[in-house]
């Protein structure tokens, strides 16, 4: 008997969940149009002028940077019609793989129609919320390299914030006690790398529901650094008084027009997170150790198969990702702030795992997430201050706002290591 | 190699594993380990992998004792695995695939990956043994049979001298177990020993130097393919002369039940996996969907119970367009028995009692208005289990404690105790043994004599042949024929799971379809 | 053509043994299932000795639990004394002893705070005089008083445990649940008790409701993991509540500070004795535990719930709808964690403020994981956690031990509870899995 191939063509088939999310997004469009045509237009004078600052203000560069000067009325007007039109095309054809950019054409327009709206008649910092987004961005950026690097071996991260509080605290106490930065930044680390022992022995030892593990060492980390506060911060004010860490402009680099003052005009720990980065992302990539690692994220068992011990991988890894929320918990006290305050971290812990879903579990895409939750977080900061007709209070939400709709956005379109979150049972 | 394992003995928490095994593999030989489900096969094979510790007992490698504390010195010894289910990261490629655990690697630290040196070596051995693969390729794009391939190039890349298959047939098409047994051919040759763990007598007896028999965790007995027959080897497995066909009368096929008409549903990645399907069922006869794990029928089964959106075409249940929720499916008379038990089938932490009334509890007697009756599903539980067999000490034991045979009798309890108009049984007696399975055929028999229309999906051809009243075989999405299992053989059907259609010569020039022309011996 | 083959004997995959290795991630997700009682099988009625027996065995680990908490509490108190080290290289007899009375001075306090000085119930009852005995229960009223809020928020986890979802929400739905009770409080004037209590109620269970609806249905239709999203509205509800507190409608005329309007005293509980603080309030919330048992055992709905909770794809083999059962359950976790804010604003300060909660929601999950959310374990552990939160307020003022003690006590409490095996490990006992704390979690997935 002999036999011959056969082929025949498939059939065309409709995607009506597709078709559903695609006018959802056009409607979502449309109404930030109206919402800058109907709120952002109210009260702007005729021939009113928004000016933004792009230089800081009392900074040493030989460059001069033109201040942007926009008519307000216009600018809101154009961004409203550009929303609009987007809108229209995003309803009846969709943008198809570009979905994304038109998105960010469009926050960006409605945020920029904002500031123009909040500037109309006087003059903002442009550059000073732009600085102050990377400076906010860099703790939630410690948080999610944190969350990236537990994740990727398969060992969901809940207690970043509370290694970033005890970061916080470690660096403040001891910076203080001996008066020197440098030892309060290391003892941080080192305490953030303690935690994440706490986490890895309770998760991979005593197989731990991970995150009841991790909710446990949060609240136990928020109770202890609350209560030595109390007891002996309050008495002994000296110990909470940290020399903070200066800045260090680059030469040549931070004189480049906003792109210098943003990135290469912080402290050391902006260029830790910069170098932190650089070393994940070529670690986890394109070396033997990384393989290894991201091996025992999606598949343990082959892993283990081939040799590689799954449960001493992830002990490591986990006290790795303890050690740089360490880190970025000392920039509260030792690179912002200064003194340690009760539970001052603010949930920047959950949201760094917010960027570091939003960024698709790797270090560079979490750097990005992380600007735009700072930007959110900053421009709450600066608004308040220019006295907008927006209650602080809701201002201040926006940065959680910001991360409940990108989480829910976003589930299903990124890839998470297949075995995360599961403790791997040897048998 | 010469290997040999010694008195060895592994026990688990209310199970004895293996009891005083001992196996001796000579150097160059294939060597077979035949067992029923729950012999013991592969717990021993994953002793000798390091894997599992034993208990008692000694491992030899050529005359010398030997411990293995994890894989890694199984490896460093020359002992490969290809495990039964694969153990492939998907979202790796081939090449890191292949070489994690022992990565090529240059530049200070010894860290760095050197992926064109390990994509060298890979297609020097898929070469010399005919295992074709795309190095750069996703292990999770890959077609099963490549993937098994890809295991295979694992264990050669690590120079193993003796080569352990567990179950490697499970999942390919006749044609594709030929080739198969060439690369073991090609491996003995080159003076690999092979252990080849299967329970299909055929296979066995056609590629085997030597067969050991397990049940029950011991070596029933050692021989040679020239001593035994499948009988002889059935009777060793299962300890009693084994009835190997399924006592069944004529099929009285009546109205048609279930009617799937150009069906199209996408699976979770997106892809196309059931691509217009045809198909009938009728009431009163039993059809078995017949193909290679991978080739829509999972996706087809879950659009027919409601699991999965359908993109376009209908189905239709009894005549009428049903809703296709789970609940309405249930409701419309459909029973179904999933392919996965333990995670689609029964929720592992209730008891038997309330796993028996999952799909029943909202109404009554089992409940009236918002509050359950517990007394009425208490009763009927016991009169389930007495009906179905189903050993347990109370209705109340937890499911999950219960062995897989009889989980798969408190399923089929619950499927069956409510009319069926249409039973859908997805690989009914995978992982069972003999005793469920012979019960568990009877059982679906009788139910298409009591007049229900019975749709199975198994991947098992002996399964497909003693049960169907007709096969349907999927390939890529489609029914690509229908065959009578008094008429058909297993290389028609194995050429169809491949996607080859056995017709003349002479009718595919006429058609203008004649791509290319297989001669197979048939 | 050769013969076909006769049918085989036996069919495929041998499943590994105990182990369950499964090649692809397929376990379940979600929170930790509760425990199957450590004497019966599911649904089995036990007999009265199995009770007795199962019980005294279930008793063992919260007990040790509590107590390694207490012991390294201990430790914390004393090396959280500067002085402690140059006084214990001083003179290390005198050190230790002060040490070991302070944190005795601590933990006494922390006992009589919570359940009363021994001499002085003797000398109340000695005395005869009905307004001092009131008096000596003083502290148990205020045992009962903060054991409520935490009966309502352990109730909600629970409740969304049992689910299989993780509410770390508690927190800000109280907070809802107290917006919303407040303004009914002090809204509606002229309405008699047995109205305007039911109505403060009602309202307080819709705005915690509200504020468990959103992640539920969050969750259900786009997967978005309940976890970061109720941490999110947690924070959103701080904020909310400070905003609320300066709306002229709502702030206190006359005060420029962050306080509500004072509620009127139809809408008061009412206290369970006169002369002490303690209300009925704790009574709605046994009621509340007695629902929540029946809805978990005994109906449709709460089948349901652990249906999903255990196995969410067998659960929709089944028929059930999981983004249903996934909405109903978290909007009513959200309602009893709303319940827990009217039990505060209702019935003790009477008005809102910020800091009325002192992280009753977080305790809430303590609580849940501590009775292997079950209603019945539930009201003890939340008496317990209770009298450590009464206590530690005298605690505080006589000792000065600051009362986030109290919260490291209770986040050791729940380590060794969610961890049966570490305190087999210290005590070198045999422990039994009480709380059955499923270990597996799908990460972010839904």
């Amino acid at each position: 008997m002999t036999a011959a191939a056969v082929t025949v063509a498939p059939a065309v088939v409709v995607d009506r969940a597709a078709i559903r999310r695609q006018r959802v997004l056009g409607v979502v469009y449309l109404l930030m149009a109206s919402v800058i045509a109907y709120f952002l237009t109210s009260d702007v004078k005729e021939g009113a002028t928004s000016t933004f600052l792009l230089k800081p203000a009392g900074s040493a560069s030989a460059i001069s940077v033109p201040n942007l000067v926009v008519p307000s009325l216009a600018v809101v007007w154009l961004a409203a019609g550009l929303c609009a039109a987007l809108g229209a095309v995003q309803l009846i054809r969709g943008f198809g793989s570009r979905w994304a950019v038109v998105l960010g054409i469009v926050v960006v327009a409605f945020v920029f129609a904002f500031l123009t709206w909040a500037a109309a008649g006087r003059s903002m910092s442009l550059i000073g919320i732009l600085q102050l987004t990377v400076q906010k961005a860099l703790p939630i950026t410690f948080g999610a390299l944190s969350g990236v690097l537990c994740e990727r071996a398969g060992v969901v991260n809940i207690a970043i914030e509370g290694m970033l509080l005890s970061g916080a605290f470690t660096g403040a106490v001891v910076g203080s006690a001996t008066g020197n930065n440098v030892v309060g930044l290391v003892a941080a680390a080192v305490v953030g790398g303690a935690l994440g022992g706490m986490l890895a022995v309770l998760a991979i030892r005593y197989r731990m529901n991970q995150i009841v593990a991790g909710t446990v060492i949060n609240i136990f980390a928020a109770g202890l650094t609350s209560f030595v506060a109390a007891r002996v911060l309050g008495a002994h004010r000296e110990l909470n008084e940290p020399e903070k860490f200066a800045s260090i402009p680059i030469p040549v680099l931070s004189e480049i027009p906003i792109i210098g003052p943003m990135f290469f005009s912080g402290n050391i720990f902006m260029y830790l997170l910069f170098v932190l980065i650089g070393l994940i992302h070529y670690g986890l990539f394109y070396t033997r150790w990384g393989l290894r690692v991201r091996a025992v994220g999606e598949h343990p068992r082959a892993a283990d198969t081939v040799g590689i011990n799954v449960q001493f991988t992830r002990y490591r890894i986990v006290i790795l990702g303890g050690i740089v929320a360490g880190i970025g918990g000392a920039y509260f006290t030792l690179g912002s702030t200064g003194s340690f305050v009760q539970n001052m971290t603010g949930g920047r812990g959950f949201i760094g795992l917010a960027a570091m879903i939003f960024g698709g579990w790797t270090p560079i895409g979490s750097f990005l997430a992380s600007l735009i939750f700072g930007f959110a977080d900053a421009l709450q900061a600066r608004l308040s201050i220019l006295n907008v007709a927006v209650p602080s209070e809701f201002l201040l939400m926006v940065p959680y706002i910001v991360t409940i709709i990108v989480v829910a956005g976003l589930v299903g379109r990124v890839r998470m290591p297949a075995a995360d979150g599961q403790p791997y049972d040897k048998g | 190699m010469k290997l040999e394992l010694r008195g060895i003995t592994k026990r688990f928490p209310g199970v004895i594993a293996n009891r005083d095994v001992n196996l001796t593999i000579e150097p160059g030989e294939i060597h077979a380990l035949l067992g029923e489900n729950g012999a013991g096969k592969t717990t021993l094979m994953n002793v000798l992998f390091g894997l599992y510790q034993p208990d008692e007992g000694e491992i030899l490698i050529d005359d010398k004792p030997v411990r293995f504390h994890d894989p890694g010195e199984a490896i460093a010894a020359g002992i490969g695995m290809v495990h039964q289910h694969f153990m492939l990261v998907p979202v790796f490629s081939v090449t890191e695939n292949v070489m994690l655990g022992v990565e090529s690697t240059r530049g200070p630290l010894q860290q760095r990956l050197d992926g064109p040196a390990a994509r060298r070596r890979i297609v020097e051995i898929s070469e010399s043994h005919n295992l074709h693969v795309d190095p750069d390729a996703l292990v999770e794009d890959l077609p099963v049979g490549v993937r098994q391939r890809v295991e295979i190039i694992k264990t050669l890349y690590r120079h193993s001298d003796l080569m352990v298959l567990d179950e490697p047939t499970a999942v390919l098409t006749p044609q594709e177990d030929e080739e198969l047994f060439e690369i073991m051919r090609s491996l003995k040759a080159s003076g690999t020993s092979i252990v080849f763990i299967t329970h299909k007598l055929n296979e066995v007896l056609e590629i085997a130097d030597r067969i050991t028999v397990l049940r029950g965790g011991r070596v029933i007995g050692t021989t040679t393919p020239a001593e035994a027959t499948e009988e002889s080897l059935a009777a060793m497995m299962v300890g009693r002369p084994v009835s190997l066909i399924v006592e069944k009368d004529e099929a009285k096929p009546k109205d048609v039940v279930l009617e799937i008409d150009d069906l199209v549903v996408k699976d979770d990645r997106g892809h196309i996996t059931v691509d217009g399907v045809d198909l009938e069922v009728r009431a009163g006869e039993i059809v078995a969907v017949a193909g290679v794990q991978g080739n829509g029928q999972t996706e087809l089964v879950e659009a027919i119970t409601g699991m999965r959106p359908v993109l376009a075409g209908t189905i239709k249940i009894a005549g009428d367009v049903v809703r296709l929720t789970p609940r309405s499916v249930l409701e419309a008379g459909v029973a179904h028995v999933p392919e996965d038990r333990l995670e689609d089938g029964c929720v592992p932490g209730f008891s038997i009692a309330e796993n028996l009334v999952l799909n029943t509890y909202y109404r009554p007697p089992y409940s009236h208005g918002v509050q359950l009756d517990r007394d009425a599903i208490e009763a009927s539980a016991a009169g389930l289990i007495k009906d179905f067999d189903v050993r347990t000490p109370s209705v109340f034991n937890r499911i999950g404690n219960l062995s897989g045979g009889n989980q798969q009798k408190v399923i089929i309890a619950r499927e069956f105790s409510r009319p069926v108009k249409l039973l859908i049984a997805a690989q009914p007696t995978r992982g069972l043994d003999v005793g469920s399975i012979e019960y568990i055929h009877k059982r679906i028999v009788a139910k298409r004599d009591e007049g229900a229309a019975v749709l199975i999906v198994s991947t098992e051809l002996d399964e497909v042949f003693a049960l169907a009243d007709r096969i349907a075989v999927m390939y890529q999405g489609k029914v690509v024929d229908i065959l009578d299992p008094e008429t058909a053989t297993p290389q028609q059907l194995g050429l169809l799971m491949g996607g080859s259609r056995p017709v003349s010569i002479a009718e595919a020039e006429a058609a203008g379809e004649l791509t290319h022309v297989v001669t197979t011996d048939v | 053509m050769s013969e076909p083959t006769p049918p085989q004997a036996t069919p495929a995959t041998p499943p590994p043994p105990p182990a369950p290795a499964k090649p692809a991630p397929a376990s379940a997700q979600r929170a930790p299932a509760p425990a199957a009682p450590a004497s019966a099988s599911p649904g089995e009625p036990a007999s009265l000795g199995q009770r007795i027996r199962g019980g005294a065995r279930g008793l063992i680990l919260p007990v040790l639990a509590i107590f390694s908490a207490l012991v390294i509490g201990a430790i914390v108190i004393v090396l959280s004394d500067i002085t402690f080290f140059d006084r214990l290289r001083a003179d290390p007899g005198t050190a230790l002893g002060a040490a070991l009375d302070e944190v005795l001075g601590a933990y006494g306090a922390l006992f009589t705070g919570s359940l009363g000085n021994p001499g002085t119930y003797a000398a109340a009852f000695a005395s005869g005089d009905l307004e001092q005995i009131t008096r000596a229960f003083t502290p148990i009223s205020e045992t009962l008083l903060a054991a409520t809020p935490l009966l309502f928020t352990g109730l909600a986890v629970a409740l969304g445990f049992q689910c299989g979802l993780f509410n770390i929400g508690a927190e800000g739905q109280l907070y809802l649940g107290a917006i919303f009770g407040t303004f009914v409080g002090f809204a509606f004037t002229g309405l008699p008790w047995f109205v305007h209590i039911p109505l403060a109620i009602g309202a307080g269970f819709l705005g915690g409701a509200l504020w468990g609806f959103i992640p539920g249905l969050l969750k259900a239709r786009t997967g978005a993991h309940e976890v970061i999203v109720t941490i999110m509205l947690n924070y959103i509800a701080f904020n909310l509540v400070n905003f609320i507190l300066k709306v002229p409608g709502y702030q206190r005329e006359g005060r420029s500070d962050p306080i509500s309007k004072v509620t009127i005293d139809s809408s008061w509980y009412p206290p369970l004795v006169e002369g002490l603080r303690a209300n009925w309030g704790f009574i709605l919330g046994l009621v509340a535990a007695l629902l929540v048992s029946w809805l978990l055992f005994r109906s449709t709905r709460g089948f349901e719930f652990r249906a999903v909770g255990l196995n969410p794809t067998a659960a929709r083999y089944a028929g059930m709808s999981i983004a249903t059962t996934t909405i109903v359950a978290m909007t009513l976790s959200g309602g009893l964690a709303g319940l827990a804010g009217t039990s505060i604003v209702l019935g003790v300060t009477h008005t809102l403020t910020f800091g009325i909660s002192a992280g009753f929601g977080f305790d809430g999950i303590a609580i849940a994981l501590m009775a292997s959310s079950k209603p019945r374990g539930i009201i003890f552990a939340s008496l317990l956690f209770g009298a450590l939160r009464a206590g530690a307020t005298p605690m505080q003022s006589i000792t000065g031990i600051p009362i986030d003690l109290v919260v490291v006590i209770q986040a050791l409490v729940i380590m060794f509870v969610a961890a049966p095996a570490l305190v087999r490990g210290i005590y070198r006992i045999r422990v039994p899995e009480a709380t059955g704390l499923e270990t597996f979690s799908q990460g972010w997935r839904a």
